[in-house]
This record gives C-alpha cells, sequence and structure tokens, in this order.
C-alpha cells in the first residue's frame, strides 16, 4: 500500500492546497478525523477549525470554515467556503472580530444575534490558533 | 479652404485622444486577463459542488413518495406571482454596448414577466442608475390618491444594489446575497429568482442570459430562460482585439484539474456518510446557489472587460483612421496653398 495520498483543498475562489500528504487531521462537523493512507471512503460536512496534513518532516496549518470533505483511500479532497495559510491570517484582525464576538455574547440578546456571534467567535479563534502555529514554527527554526 | 493651423490642432487632440482609449485597451486586456483566471480558478469548487449534490439527490429522497412534494423548500415550485430579478451590468461605461444590452434584455425580460409584483436587485452602478431612472421607488407610506398612476403599473421595485463590488468580487460578497435571497424565498415572500448577466466562456463565446435561481429545477444544469449569443460582426471585433492586445483567445489549459474536479465524490464505492445525506443536502443547496451567484459575477466582470477593451481597440482603430484622413487633408491645403502662391509670383511676373 502507497504510503501518501493526494490531498486537494479548494475554495470557491482558488485551488489553495495540491499537494501530496502522509498524514492528515479534518476538523469534521462530529469531530475531528484523522486521515492516514487507505482510509475508508467518507463523506463529511466541516466545522469551523484547522486542518494538518503533514509531508515528511513539515506540518502545514489551515484555518477552514465549513465546507466538506471526500476520503478515498488515496485522494482526499476538501471543499471549503474559506481556507487560510497562516501566513495569510490577519491576526489583528481576527482578534478584533474576536473581541466583537464575545462582547455580543456577553450582552445575551437574540436567538440569531447568538448563533451568528458564536460562529464569528469560532472563526476567529480557529484563525488566532493557526496564525500561532506559525509563530512557533518560526521561532523553532 | 479649411485653414492648416486648424487641421494641425484637431490631429493633435485626435492622437492624444488615441493615446488614452489605447491605454485603456490595455489595462483593460490585463484586467480581462486576471479575471479570466479568477473564473478559472472558480471551475473546480463549483464542479465538485454539483457533484456531490447529484451523487448526494440518488440518495435522498427528495421528493416526498406519497405527496410528490418536494422536501427542500428551494426546490419547491410554487405559481409565480413575485418574482426577483438580479441584474449585473458594470460599474464603468466607455465598455461599447456592454450595459446599454443587459439593460435592454432587463426590459425585455420585464415585459414577458408583466402583470406580476417584480422587484429587482442590481449589480453594478450601470444598471442601478438606469433602473432607479425608470423605476423611481415608490414609498408605499404615501400610497395616496395621487399615485394612483402607480397602482394601475404591475408593480416594479428595486430593493436591492450593490454598487463598487465588481473591482473586487469575493465569494462573501456573493454567499451573503445568496443567503438574503434564500431567506425571503423559503419565506415564500418571492417565488422566483432570476439571475440576468453575460455569460463569459471566452472571447467569442459570450451570451447575455437570464437563468433562472431559484427553484433548483436540475442540479448542474442552468435553467437558461432567455439567451442571446454575440453577432458575427462583434466576434470578429473582438477576435481582431484580443490579437491585438495580446489576450488568449481561448483560456488556459485546465483540463487535468478539471478532469480531477469531475471525478469527485464519484468514485463507484459506498462512503461512509458521516452525517445523514439528507443533512447534507440540506446544508449544501444553499451553497449551490451562492456558488452560481458567484460565478455570473465573475464571469461578467470578465464580460465587460472583453467588452472595454474591443470598444476601445475599435475607437483606437477609429482615431487612426482619422488621424490619416485629416492628414490627407492637411496636405492638400498645405499644397493648394503653395500652388496658389506660386500662381500668384508667375502671374505677377508675367505682368511685368
Amino acid at each position: 500500500m502507497a504510503d501518501t495520498f493526494q490531498l486537494e483543498i479548494v475554495t470557491p475562489e482558488k485551488m489553495v492546497v495540491r499537494d501530496v500528504a502522509e498524514e492528515m487531521q479534518i476538523p469534521g462537523k462530529n469531530g475531528y478525523l484523522g486521515v492516514l493512507p487507505g482510509h475508508a471512503p467518507v463523506i463529511t460536512e466541516l466545522a469551523v477549525g484547522e486542518i494538518s496534513y503533514r509531508k515528511g518532516s513539515e506540518t502545514h496549518y489551515l484555518a477552514v470554515a465549513w465546507g466538506f470533505a471526500e476520503v478515498l483511500p488515496e485522494r482526499v479532497v476538501i471543499l471549503a467556503e474559506t481556507a487560510e495559510r497562516p501566513e495569510e491570517i490577519d491576526v489583528k484582525r481576527a482578534q478584533e472580530s474576536k473581541q466583537r464576538a464575545e462582547e455580543r455574547l456577553k450582552s445575551g440578546s437574540t436567538e440569531i444575534d447568538f448563533t451568528r456571534a458564536e460562529d464569528a467567535l469560532q472563526r476567529a479563534e480557529s484563525r488566532l490558533q493557526v496564525a500561532a502555529k506559525k509563530q512557533f514554527q518560526s521561532a523553532r527554526s | 479652404m479649411p485653414n492648416i493651423l486648424d487641421i494641425r490642432r484637431r490631429i493633435r487632440s485626435v492622437t492624444n485622444t488615441r493615446q488614452i482609449t489605447k491605454a485603456m485597451k490595455m489595462v483593460s486586456a490585463a484586467k480581462l486577463r486576471r479575471a479570466q483566471e479568477r473564473a478559472l480558478a472558480a471551475r473546480p469548487y463549483a464542479q465538485m459542488l454539483v457533484n456531490v449534490l447529484k451523487s448526494l439527490v440518488s440518495r435522498v429522497e427528495i421528493y416526498d413518495p406519497v405527496t410528490g412534494e418536494p422536501r427542500h423548500p428551494l426546490l419547491a415550485q410554487r405559481p409565480e406571482n413575485d418574482v426577483l430579478l438580479i441584474v449585473v451590468t458594470g460599474d464603468k461605461g466607455l465598455a461599447g454596448a456592454f450595459n446599454t444590452n443587459i439593460l435592454k434584455a432587463a426590459l425585455r425580460f420585464l415585459q414577458t414577466k408583466e402583470g406580476k409584483n417584480i422587484e429587482i436587485e442590481t449589480i453594478g452602478r450601470k444598471g442601478r442608475d438606469f433602473l432607479r431612472r425608470r423605476y423611481p421607488t415608490s414609498e408605499p407610506e404615501k400610497s395616496g390618491p395621487e399615485k394612483s398612476e402607480s397602482q394601475e403599473r404591475p408593480a416594479i421595485a428595486i430593493v436591492g444594489e450593490q454598487v463598487g463590488v465588481l473591482n473586487k468580487v469575493d465569494y462573501a460578497m456573493a454567499s451573503e446575497l445568496a443567503g438574503r435571497v434564500i431567506d425571503r424565498y423559503s419565506n415564500g415572500e418571492i417565488d422566483s429568482v432570476y439571475l440576468l448577466y453575460n455569460e463569459f466562456k471566452s472571447m467569442i463565446a459570450q451570451r447575455l442570459i437570464v437563468e433562472q435561481v431559484l427553484p433548483i429545477e436540475q442540479i448542474g444544469e442552468a435553467a437558461v430562460r432567455q439567451a442571446e449569443e454575440m453577432g458575427l460582426k462583434e466576434k470578429k471585433q473582438a477576435l481582431e482585439a484580443a490579437r491585438e492586445a495580446g489576450v488568449g483567445i481561448r483560456p488556459a489549459d485546465t483540463r487535468e484539474i478539471d478532469a480531477a474536479a469531475a471525478k469527485f465524490a464519484t468514485a463507484p464505492v459506498d462512503y461512509i456518510y458521516e452525517q445523514p445525506p439528507e443533512e447534507l443536502f440540506r446544508s449544501l443547496l444553499p451553497k449551490y446557489v451562492g456558488i452560481q451567484i458567484f460565478r455570473a459575477l465573475q464571469e461578467s466582470v470578465a464580460a465587460e472587460h472583453a467588452a472595454r477593451m474591443t470598444a476601445m481597440d475599435a475607437a483606437t482603430n477609429n482615431a487612426t483612421d482619422m488621424i490619416d484622413s485629416l492628414t490627407l487633408a492637411m496636405n492638400r491645403a498645405r499644397q493648394a496653398k503653395i500652388t496658389k502662391e506660386i500662381i500668384e509670383i508667375v502671374s505677377g511676373a508675367a505682368a511685368q
């Protein structure tokens, strides 16, 4: 059995990743999925979170918000509404929107506002998390 | 007899104009190239989304087996009383007949829907300006007897406008618009949604089309309601302009990526669905509407740049012709003047 699989991450705007990976983690809606080559075919919706995939000794991270993934034994394709690499993330903006969302959540207004604010908060948090990974990497190297 | 100085001045002014149109042509060509690339980059996503939806359709009972009613509100066909038309034009002029053609098509479409309540959402400044002037928004509060005239006509109202978004079409905007449209559709405020835009497959394959976005009839197939191909003459002009500006007639080769996209979610295996297919289907369908609007915007932007490039190419050629004929006129006038002077000298000498 091959020890790698094809990986494609696509957003409406462009093809973000087209690579070969050895293992990866996908933020499925029902929890994180670890994928190794030869995985059983799965289709799942994605939650807001971070994708990570390993190729050789490098690990790459991406912040994704909504999408879905098709896992095949030799191929993984991810359709995401947004997928950002750490260097593309505007940390300041993410922090601001996190703050905004937190304030809105604390104020405790109507139902729709609540889910939207929670979504925004999650997106901001996953962005910050991924952005932090980059700093960590560069600090190490 | 025309004054030589005047003609010379004209030539200079036309030369300046030609320089501007030439520059605009080159700018449009560059923008067109970018727009084309972006439109191509969006294709795999759209293709994959359609594939997943199609494979889900076979697994989900979209129609209720007992009543035959569609289970998803976006598929529900209702008698058409309230229509929403989204018109995509450009933000700027000087693009030949680009905006005019779209607006003409819009008016024709409105005629076919006469007697129904029509709401219009405009994208692009040109469309907004024109339609606002034509259908001034009547305030519902003031609907007194003095407004009887507007009550006789079927109500056409402009409900929304997006101006200045075409510079940078992003998915977030398209998806936001789609969300709004879907909400109103599911609430029963509107019974159908049409999208009018200039389709852009390549420089010479463009159509002005009206697409039915909602209700969704057949996933993966555009429900085109009205279409106009470009004329032979326009095609020729576009080709000429493209060649001179160095824009490829055929967009870059993406067959490999497209082929990969076409395979998505169609592998002949039994997938494990993490969520029930029905749930997946429900969350995917709105995205499909979003991607349709997104694609329309991108193609319209590409078409606008192409139209501007063609128009500016024609303008540059016309300016060149004008300079040529003016130069000829100037030379003639100068020659006539010289001849006249010689005659005067000769006749003067002969008189002595």
